[in-house]
């Protein structure tokens, strides 16, 4: 029992940091409409950028600084590619965020090589002893800080000014335009936002018990995707349940992959895929997703 | 609006004539040319072993197989609007079920790479709840699922897949011919190993699977797919099955990654699963969007920029400035040209709608003008 509870808090807080990439995800899309596959390498890049400053500035200004590194980078993109490319469908858009991520993912694992770059985080492996189970102080903080960061999004896509264009946008593109919210900026500030999330989920990816950031980084973002599109993709609360459901269902097969012999090893990795799959032969618009009703 | 006028939607029909759908190609002025054409070609693509060593025919090899795998998905992405990431776990399907049927099964070889391809297509098929309905990208995210699941079990299922080290593929023999190094073969002087006789099988695998998308893209169900891709509710609502045609059209894409993974066995002997990862996925994505999207020349030129390109840098590397030695610390030519073709992705979206293909259709539309031009135009002293 203890085994299974201190495997479900590990497998909440490693959900929560897959929340916050699915929730740059979401963003991204109901501001634009595009799926974005660079998702991976922005956080990439925001991991990046931690592990070189901090041995110079010190971690909070390195976390600082890698948060405004992917925010800058996702704004890049939006500003200099994306706005640019004048295509018929959503569907290029996608395909040109994947040249995107070829780019920078080969020359970030390239700079990375076969390195293993700490953090240099103040939480170090240190672990928290609650009644019969044990947790790593960095899950808690993960867990804590993905909390804060989802709720703080959510009430500032109801209250907030910008909040309320960038809902507007996903409703409705003309005629937000119309009532003057400047597409331009939402979707630049959709893709900022997404970075600067990303980044910090780097972080949190990257802390003990994992080793640290190393070519395969990008491969543990990748199972944001199955959480954004379970939940939904254009719902921030199936961003959140996608999330939890992703990284609870991959801390438990992998607790107990002895168990669970039969399904070979590493299940682990490809378990949140086959949630998926499941989940989207019951409702192929994910958990929370809006059906699109067509009127012809 | 009285009923007398005319509108435009009853005038049109008028003109029976000229066939309703008339796709963009390169249209050459006359069929002598055109057959010529495609004479020159062929007769170029049979000199290519008598004249090239191991190394570009290995290297056009790879860009066939590609080519096929490229067509197949430029079927699915192209031509019907719909992304799939999971192109390489059918490639994987099909080389490895010619490897398991050919030698645990015992199946003679060419039975074995037709039931492998329809192993892609039954796999393709077992995702079409999933294929059918789902739209455009939001697939592409559905098939990643493929390459995780597909790689767990390549890695896992060693009995069948050999695990990490994978398996040893078993020639292809055709009528007792058989395409390996021995028996000993020498033609004109040429000896006659697996390469060269891979070569002609890899040109005719190619020609078939062009020729067929090309019908399927220039008949009724490519324009299905088109108005698919281009508005979903029109496309039904004109009595296009669109589920059962997204469905189709990706066990069709599947067969045809099928076929590709056969051919890139027998060139390899070798199947691994690290092969047919994500990046295999990715690279066949870039292929179509480099080369053109939707049509069965982009695929092509599409997956000979993309497969050529490594292998020219890794040859050519001590010869051109920015490029290192693999494991020198620099740019290694496998990233190198991972960066040029991500760079060409962006810049074909940017700046080259339509791609390669595009690109020469437009120019071969400005040649015909011109040469329209000249034809029809007296000459400048008459006109005076």
């Amino acid at each position: 029992m203890a085994v299974f509870l201190e495997l479900l808090v590990n497998g909440i807080s490693v959900g929560a940091v897959y929340a916050l990439i699915a929730l740059g995800f979401v963003v991204i899309f109901k501001a634009t409409e595009v799926v974005n596959f660079t998702h991976a390498s922005l956080l990439l890049a925001g991991g990046y950028v931690i592990a070189r400053l901090h041995p110079l500035v010190g971690f909070w200004a390195a976390l600082a600084a890698g948060i405004a590194a992917a925010a800058l980078v996702g704004a890049l993109v939006e500003f200099l590619i994306l706005r640019r490319a004048h295509v018929g469908s959503r569907g290029v858009l996608a395909i040109v965020t994947i040249g995107v991520d070829i780019l920078l993912t080969t020359e970030l694992t390239r700079r990375i090589g076969t390195e293993v770059l700490a953090l240099g985080d103040p939480w170090g492996d240190r672990v928290l002893r609650l009644g019969p189970i044990t947790v790593a102080e960095t899950r808690v903080v993960a867990l804590a800080v993905a909390a804060a960061l989802i709720v703080a999004f959510l009430l500032a896509f109801k209250f907030t000014g910008w909040g309320v264009a960038m809902r507007a946008t996903a409703e409705d593109a003309e005629t937000a335009a119309l009532m003057g919210v400047r597409l331009g900026r939402v979707s630049l500030s959709a893709w900022a936002v997404a970075g600067a999330l990303a980044a910090v989920a780097a972080m949190f990816l990257c802390v003990f018990p994992t080793p640290g950031l190393d070519r395969g980084t990008a491969a543990a973002a990748m199972k944001a995707f199955p959480a954004a599109i379970l939940g939904g993709l254009d719902s921030t609360t199936g961003a959140l349940a996608g999330g939890l459901i992703v990284g609870v269902t991959e801390t438990l097969m992998s607790g107990y992959q002895s168990e669970l012999a039969f399904l070979g090893r590493g299940i682990g990795d490809a378990a949140p895929f086959l949630v998926m799959i499941v989940i989207l032969l019951l409702r192929p618009s994910g958990l929370f997703g809006t059906k699109e009703p067509a009127r012809v | 609006m009285s009923d007398s006028t005319p509108t435009a939607a009853t005038s049109t029909p008028a003109t029976p004539t000229r066939p309703a759908y008339r796709p963009a190609v390169l249209r050459l002025p006359a069929r002598p040319i055109r057959a010529a054409l495609w004479l020159t070609v062929l007769a170029a693509a049979v000199a290519v072993p008598f004249y090239l060593e191991g190394f570009w025919l290995q290297a056009g090899l790879f860009a066939m197989s590609a080519a096929i795998g490229a067509i197949g998905i430029n079927l699915l992405t192209g031509a019907t609007g719909q992304l799939s990431l999971g192109h390489a776990f059918f490639l994987a399907a099909g080389a490895y079920s010619y490897v398991y049927l050919s030698s645990d099964l015992g199946l003679p070889a060419p039975l074995a790479a037709v039931a492998a391809v329809a192993v892609a297509g039954v796999c393709g098929g077992l995702f079409s709840p999933i294929a059918g309905r789902l739209k455009g990208a939001y697939l592409g995210i559905a098939t990643l699922a493929l390459i995780f699941v597909g790689q767990h079990v390549l890695f896992n299922a060693e009995p069948v897949t050999g695990g990490f080290n994978g398996r040893p593929v078993p020639p292809m023999e055709l009528f007792g011919f058989v395409f390996a190094d021995t028996p000993e073969l020498v033609v004109l002087n040429v000896p006659f190993g697996s390469l060269e006789r891979l070569w002609f099988l890899g040109i005719a695998l190619l020609a078939g699977a062009a020729a067929f998308a090309r019908g399927v893209l220039r008949g009724r169900p490519g324009l299905a797919m088109n108005t698919i891709r281009d508005h979903e509710i029109a496309a039904g609502v004109m009595g296009v099955p669109v589920a059962r045609y997204r469905a189709g059209v990706f066990v069709l894409s599947s067969m045809y990654g099928g076929l590709a993974g056969v051919l890139v066995a027998l060139v390899f002997q070798q199947v691994v699963p690290d092969y047919f990862g994500m990046l295999l996925s990715l690279d066949y994505l870039a292929m179509i969007v480099i080369g053109g999207l939707g049509s069965v020349a982009g695929a092509v030129a599409g997956a000979a920029f993309v497969s050529l390109l490594p292998q020219l840098l890794t040859r050519y590397s001590d010869a051109l400035p920015l490029v290192a030695e693999p494991g020198s610390g620099g740019v290694s030519p496998a990233e190198a040209a991972r960066i040029l073709y991500g760079a060409a992705v962006v810049a074909v979206v940017l700046f080259l709608p339509g791609g390669l293909a595009g690109l020469a259709t437009r120019l071969g539309r400005v040649r015909l003008k011109e040469l329209k031009w000249a034809k029809s135009a007296p000459a400048p002293a008459s006109r005076r």
